[in-house]
């Protein structure tokens, strides 16, 4: 089961090697980390996708909280939120698929922003779910290079951690 | 000139309000530790600490010991805090000096010992360029530090200094290393320091839950065969009184572990002795057949559980710890209390009802005849070497340990009664440890006497502190229980290797330890014959301007029983 964790730090030098440390050396499988500032520009905002059972996360989140620059833990596990990721897929496009291609990205309200003789690169945002779909649909015309950011989350509301 | 830093601590400071006074880095430094009430610093000079150095050259209020290694001063203030309950403080330079506290660290960070230690840097343009003895030591700690930081503005210093010692010793003490670069200890800087911290991530809880607390005094009130299992939480947070008052008023046995030896008087008819691999028979039947089982200050070791889910499977447990993360990390409690142990027990006490459990505390009687602690043979025995040391000094020494069997053996058989008073590598098992923790013991508490007990593999691991000792007139005697083997592997060959003893036998090698014990100035005695170990012991004891070693000579193929292997339970343990 895949979880996500935002955890809100002290922007300082070194944070992201102690948070990224813990969970390595707890053995905490880390599935896409995605790290920024905040609003508050002493507070860097990091959502942390992590694998394995449900008990974990108490363990992972109090392991989070012994670390001096981690001021905030949240799991989201009780409450609704907007969960979106990014990503850029380069794919072979020659004159037989491409407008097969560009149909699928209509569809996923994704968009073409570079093209070549024998490319597309498709931008697409949504859920970590959306982007799986339109990754399955394009893979049959061939995928040469992808990024994900991963997943970003905020809780849905007025709620702010 | 230099400015005299007694005169800075008059002007300095936010009474004046207003300007601070102007001072470098390095004056900072010994500055904060002034106004942290640090009295002694463990320590060992080199190229990137001169600023620092250079200051303590003219500081008389705070005491510097010169060690020989610097594993020696991260053990010595470790054993220094272990002993008085402040926090130890040991520094080294960068590189490599740095590096060699690491071990001592590690020790530290697995046991909770406040410890602040303090590396100097290359200066700050050099680092990452593998400047000359540069280590990313800031990088290196990290896991093994409550938290640590590098000060790359002298303006830092009186900040990072408070909230270093408050780290330290607050919630779950830790170590926190400070990393200071030359420069900065160069540079100059207004000096006020803070009297507060602000660490908005850093809230421990103390107070336990009130609803929670009732609902454990209900558990506890209701238990048939109740167990207290204490761990070193007993001790840092000083708890042995509410700890006794409660195994009293409820009528609980009570079993501490290694880290809690002396938190709960090993002479109280409660008590059950130590639990786990080499612990009591009795203590480890109470846990296996106890319904409520209240752990405090404790962690689920492995070498208190052996086979986890087979761990004390008829109890419920309470579990009090102040570090959230204890709780549910190895065994999950049906009662999980976060806080301090001694605010805990204090609240626990005056909710559960009197309490008397004959047919337990019989039961465990029964066990107490069937299974006593004893030793069996002929010959030169460690067990009789520490029982004769606790006789001499009437079991009020403090007593330190290297680790393996002497380690195992002193916890057996040197019972204590106060906290504080029992100085081990319990989680990291650090060989090396006890010597110089002896150091910082006795540099704590000069009125105490304050043994080593030692195995001739250990004691070899940080001999050179003997330099150290001789140096500072510490009058620490060392009984080293020789028998010519890395013991518990030895005995761990013996047992589950057939015998097969790979790299154990340390007998040839090792040196004269009398004739070094001389050759560095101190005491050193070799006792072959049961028939010595007394009037060995009274010379020992009389020794009082330098240290003394005692090379017992014990019979070689003594193992430490009882025994339950590793991953094993009750079923599985071996009592002779």
């Amino acid at each position: 089961m895949k979880h996500a964790i935002s955890v809100l730090v002290n922007n300082r030098p070194g944070v992201l090697a102690r948070t990224a440390g813990l969970f390595a050396r707890r053995g905490f499988n880390i599935d896409s980390l995605a790290v920024s500032t905040t609003q508050d520009p002493g507070v860097s905002r990091m959502t942390i996708v992590v694998e394995g059972p449900d008990q974990i996360l108490e363990q992972i989140s109090k392991q989070l909280y012994k670390l001096m620059d981690v001021i905030k833990v949240l799991d989201h596990r009780d409450e609704p939120v907007v969960n979106r990721e990014l990503a850029l897929i380069k794919v072979d496009a020659d004159a037989a698929n491409r407008a097969e291609i560009m149909q699928i990205v209509t569809i996923f309200r994704a968009n073409i922003v570079d093209i070549s003789e024998r490319t597309f690169t498709i931008e697409v945002t949504g859920s970590a779910d959306k982007v799986d779909a339109l990754v399955g649909l394009l893979r049959r015309y061939g995928i040469k290079e992808m990024m994900r950011t991963g997943r970003i989350v905020l809780s849905r509301g007025p709620r702010t951690a | 000139m230099k400015r005299s830093t007694a005169t800075a601590r008059r002007r300095a400071g936010p009474e004046d309000g207003g300007k601070g006074m102007k001072m470098t880095g390095a004056q900072a430094l010994v500055e904060s530790l002034r106004r942290e009430g640090v009295e002694v610093i463990f320590g060992y000079p080199g190229g990137s600490l001169l600023p620092i150095y250079d200051v303590l050259y003219d500081v008389k209020d705070i005491r510097h010991i010169l060690v020989r290694h610097e594993q020696g001063a991260a053990h010595a203030a470790d054993g220094y805090a272990r002993a008085s309950g402040k926090v130890g403080v040991c520094m080294a330079t960068s590189g490599p000096g740095a590096t060699n506290l690491v071990t001592g660290i590690a020790t530290a960070y697995m046991d909770s010992v406040p410890m602040v230690a303090i590396t100097g840097q290359v200066p700050t343009f050099a680092i990452g360029k593998d400047a000359f003895q540069e280590a990313d030591i800031t990088g290196i700690t990290m896991p093994i530090t409550k938290h640590n930081y590098l000060v790359n503005d002298a303006a830092m210093v009186p900040r990072v200094v408070k909230e270093a010692f408050y780290i330290a010793h607050t919630g779950r003490p830790g170590p926190v290393l400070i990393d200071f670069p030359r420069d900065v200890q160069q540079a100059e800087l207004e000096f006020r320091y803070p009297e507060s911290v602000d660490l908005p991530g850093y809230r421990p809880v103390t107070a336990g839950h009130v609803k929670m607390i009732e609902r454990a005094a209900e558990l506890i009130d209701g238990a048939q065969r109740p167990v207290i299992y204490a761990g070193g939480g007993i001790i840092a947070a000083d708890a042995q009184a509410e700890l006794i008052a409660l195994a009293e008023r409820a009528d609980m046995p009570v079993t501490t572990t290694l880290l809690a030896k002396g938190g709960f008087p090993e002479t109280h008819p409660l008590f059950l002795g130590m639990p786990g691999m080499h612990g009591t028979a009795y203590a480890n039947f109470a846990l296996h057949e106890a319904d409520v089982i209240l752990a405090v200050g404790t962690r689920f070791d492995d070498r208190v559980t052996g086979k986890l889910d087979m761990f004390a499977r008829n109890a419920r447990f309470i579990h009090v710890d102040i570090d959230p993360a204890e709780i549910g990390k190895n065994v999950s409690a049906v009662l999980p209390i976060v806080g301090d142990a001694k605010n805990v027990l204090g609240a626990l006490v005056k909710k559960v009802s009197a309490n008397k459990h004959p047919e337990w505390r019989a039961t465990i009687e029964q066990w107490r005849k069937q299974y006593p602690m004893g030793w069996k043979g002929d010959g030169l025995k460690p067990q009789y070497i520490i029982q004769e040391i606790h006789r001499a000094t009437e079991g009020k020494a403090i007593i330190a340990t290297e680790v393996g069997q002497n380690q195992m053996w002193a916890a057996q058989w040197y019972p204590c009664t106060e906290p504080r008073q029992f100085i081990t590598s319990g989680g990291l098992g650090t060989m090396g440890y006890g010597f110089p923790a002896a150091i910082g013991a006795q540099v704590a508490r000069p009125d105490r006497v304050v043994w080593d007990i030692a195995g001739d593999g250990s004691i070899q691991m940080n001999i050179q502190e003997m330099a150290t000792a001789v140096a500072n007139k510490l009058p620490v005697k060392i009984a080293v229980l020789n028998n010519g083997y890395l013991g518990m592997v030895r005995q761990w060959q013996t047992l589950f290797f057939k015998n097969r003893l790979s790299y154990t036998d340390l007998a040839v090698g090792t040196p004269d330890l009398v004739k070094l014990a001389e050759a560095y100035g101190a005491v050193g005695i070799r006792v072959t014959e049961e028939s010595e170990v007394r009037g060995a012991i009274e010379k020992a004891m009389s020794v009082d301007d330098r240290p003394c070693l005692i090379d017992f000579m014990i019979v070689r193929d003594e193992n430490v029983m009882p025994m339950v292997p590793a991953g094993g339970t009750v079923d599985d343990m071996l009592v002779d």
